[in-house]
């Protein structure tokens, strides 16, 4: 379990080798550690703390978005990383706005992990979060014509009619 | 070009090469196929579009939401105490994991202890439900590959699994047995005694299944060699769990991160060779074995003590309180009717399920329903590694595939 100094000490070397300004908060929380890195900087600092020779983190756990409405910026996509040498996890957060996140200023980490395909393609299903780079983003759960992005807080729960989408537009509301 | 023209031009020579007697065949032609949504062999709902060319397999498509229930987007809905009854839906063959991942996530935010006694009863009950999920993943397995007696045979010893979780948590699945701080109730009279026998003889019954499988000519020639990927893809991939364990990596959160307890208990990891299909088989097998010591281990040395915490703010006080008690009535009232705050946060906790790591990441905005609540489904993370496993092998292979990926639908598509 990394400690409040040990994640000042990665911190710091992310700051040193990746820059000054990717590093935006440093979050010790019930036992967990979690750097908040700025999105335009994200894969960098992926790619730094995978390949570092020290400490690595190998593996890409769980990749997720998340939706902390009402504060700003919005949407917030999670990087749980494993050390497999250490035995430490470490939590990757960056937070974008949601204009930021439609316009694509993430990139994607699908060339660092190919683990990320299906979770990137999640994230942006449920959250809109576009992936800066990712070869095939597209829905997965929700059907490909789906409208809106079902996770955010903003999206109502309840009183959406089952839709088989293909034949609305021919004969609309044929399920009632 | 005129089509008297392009008839022409169309030559039938290399149609006809092989009909003469020459050694060249015809390049085979690519077509794709839908296999699914609703297919038996799939496990589930899960429909894959196949490019292939004569029987050989090369590329595979899987795609899913065809049972996207939206529960992440209900428990935000939920009360904590309330969206326990969701998480356990997801992964349907496990829900003893989704149900501890969830609740401990909760306990973390909450810095709350749970007692030793609950601890052990949460590892004896969920080694039971890795007994049991691997059972009728063993049952359907052996079906796709066509030995239809292991099925009856799974299924049966799973259900003294299931009778044993209808004693202790009132329902044969989705129990709702874990509660946040604990586990909902103590063990009924006899259970122990129940839970020794069955471990006992299921020893017995797995030597059974191997007589049954190992020497099995059919069933050897179908597994060994095929769907070898290497242990560096699977990593990339993010795979974990038995099939990873089958390429020789001894990676299991109980023993690397141990949680529950699980560091009293005496217990191997097993692992394979070269991770072929052969090898994800025998590992489960040899899981099973050890899940039994386990709960031999942790039913016979049951600490004594409370099974839930005693903390009246999270859990619902005892029934007897009620009667005499002004405090113990306004807690439970509380807590029926609001449920408990939890202070903002956020945490992500890790376990090994049957399949892989599990992982649970829960946001608390500081009122009484969680802001967020993620499942990393090792079905769904896994099911990535399927086109590298079938790949350029033949489409029977492919079912044999899945079969030994164990993807659960109701996980994947959450």
């Amino acid at each position: 379990m990394i400690d409040a100094t040990g994640l000042e000490l990665i911190a710091r070397s992310v700051r040193q080798a990746v820059g000054e300004g990717t590093v935006r908060d440093t979050i010790h929380a019930h036992g967990q550690a979690t750097l908040d890195v700025a999105p335009e900087s994200a894969r960098n600092v992926l790619g730094f703390l995978r390949d570092h020779a020290d400490e690595p983190f190998d593996f890409l756990a769980s990749l997720h978005g998340c939706d902390y409405f009402p504060a700003e910026p919005r949407l917030a996509v999670h990087y749980q990383l494993l050390s497999t040498e250490r035995r430490e996890r470490l939590g990757v957060r960056t937070r974008l706005t949601v204009e930021a996140a439609e316009a694509g200023t993430l990139p994607t980490v699908t060339d660092l992990w190919a683990t990320a395909d299906f979770q990137e393609k999640e994230t942006f299903d449920f959250f809109g979060v576009r992936f800066d780079g990712h070869e095939d983003l597209r829905r997965l759960h929700m059907p490909e014509d789906y409208e809106g992005h079902p996770q955010r807080r903003d999206f109502p729960i309840g009183g959406e009619p089952v839709l088989y989408t293909f034949n609305e537009h021919t004969t609309p509301r044929w399920y009632e | 070009m005129p089509y008297r023209e392009r008839e022409e031009s169309v030559t039938l020579e290399r149609m006809e090469a092989p009909l003469a007697g020459t050694e060249v065949e015809p390049d085979a032609e690519l077509f794709t196929v839908n296999m699914g949504p609703h297919h038996p062999a799939t496990h589930g709902v899960l429909r894959l579009l196949c490019t292939l060319e004569g029987e050989v397999v090369r590329d595979v498509v899987p795609l899913i939401g065809y049972v996207h229930t939206g529960i992440e987007k209900s428990c935000e809905d939920q009360q904590y105490w309330k969206a326990i009854t969701f998480v356990e839906r997801m992964d349907y063959l496990a829900y003893y994991f989704n149900a501890y991942a969830y609740c401990s996530a909760v306990e973390r935010l909450l810095d709350e202890e749970v007692p030793r006694r609950a601890q052990y009863l949460r590892v004896v009950h969920m080694e039971l439900n890795r007994i049991a999920s691997h059972l009728f993943w063993l049952g359907t397995s052996a079906l796709d590959l066509g030995a239809i007696t292991m099925l009856w045979w799974a299924l049966r010893d799973r259900d003294t699994i299931l009778d044993l979780f209808e004693m202790s948590g009132g329902q044969r699945l989705h129990p709702r047995y874990f509660q946040v701080g604990g586990v909902m109730e103590d063990l009924p009279p006899g259970w122990a005694a129940k839970c020794l026998d069955f471990t006992k003889n299921m020893v017995a019954r797995i030597d059974q299944y191997e007589a049954l499988l190992n020497e099995n000519q059919i069933f050897i020639e179908r597994l060994r060699d095929v769907g070898i990927v290497p242990q560096e893809r699977l990593r990339s991939l993010g795979v974990s769990g038995p099939l990873m364990r089958a390429t020789g990596d001894p990676w299991d959160l109980r023993k690397t991160m141990p949680y529950s307890s699980y560091e009293d208990f005496d217990f191997k990891i097993p692992v394979g060779t070269i991770g072929d299909h052969y090898d994800r088989y025998r590992v489960r097998i040899a899981e099973m074995r050890e899940s039994l010591k386990i709960i031999e281990q942790a039913v016979e040395g049951m600490p004594e003590g409370p099974f839930i915490t005693p903390n009246r703010k999270v859990a619902l006080p005892p029934r007897h309180e009620l009667a005499t008690s002004m405090e113990a009535l306004i807690h439970h009232f509380k807590l029926v009717t609001e449920g408990f705050r939890v202070p903002p946060g956020e945490v992500y906790e890790a376990i090994e399920s049957p399949r892989g790591e599990l992982g649970c990441f829960v946001v608390a905005d500081g009122s009484s329903k969680p802001a967020r609540v993620h499942m990393r489904d090792p079905s769904f993370v896994n099911l990535q590694c399927l086109p590298d496993m079938a790949r350029d092998e033949l489409i029977a292979d492919l079912i044999a595939g899945i079969a030994m990926l164990d993807p659960i639908l109701g996980g994947i598509d959450r």
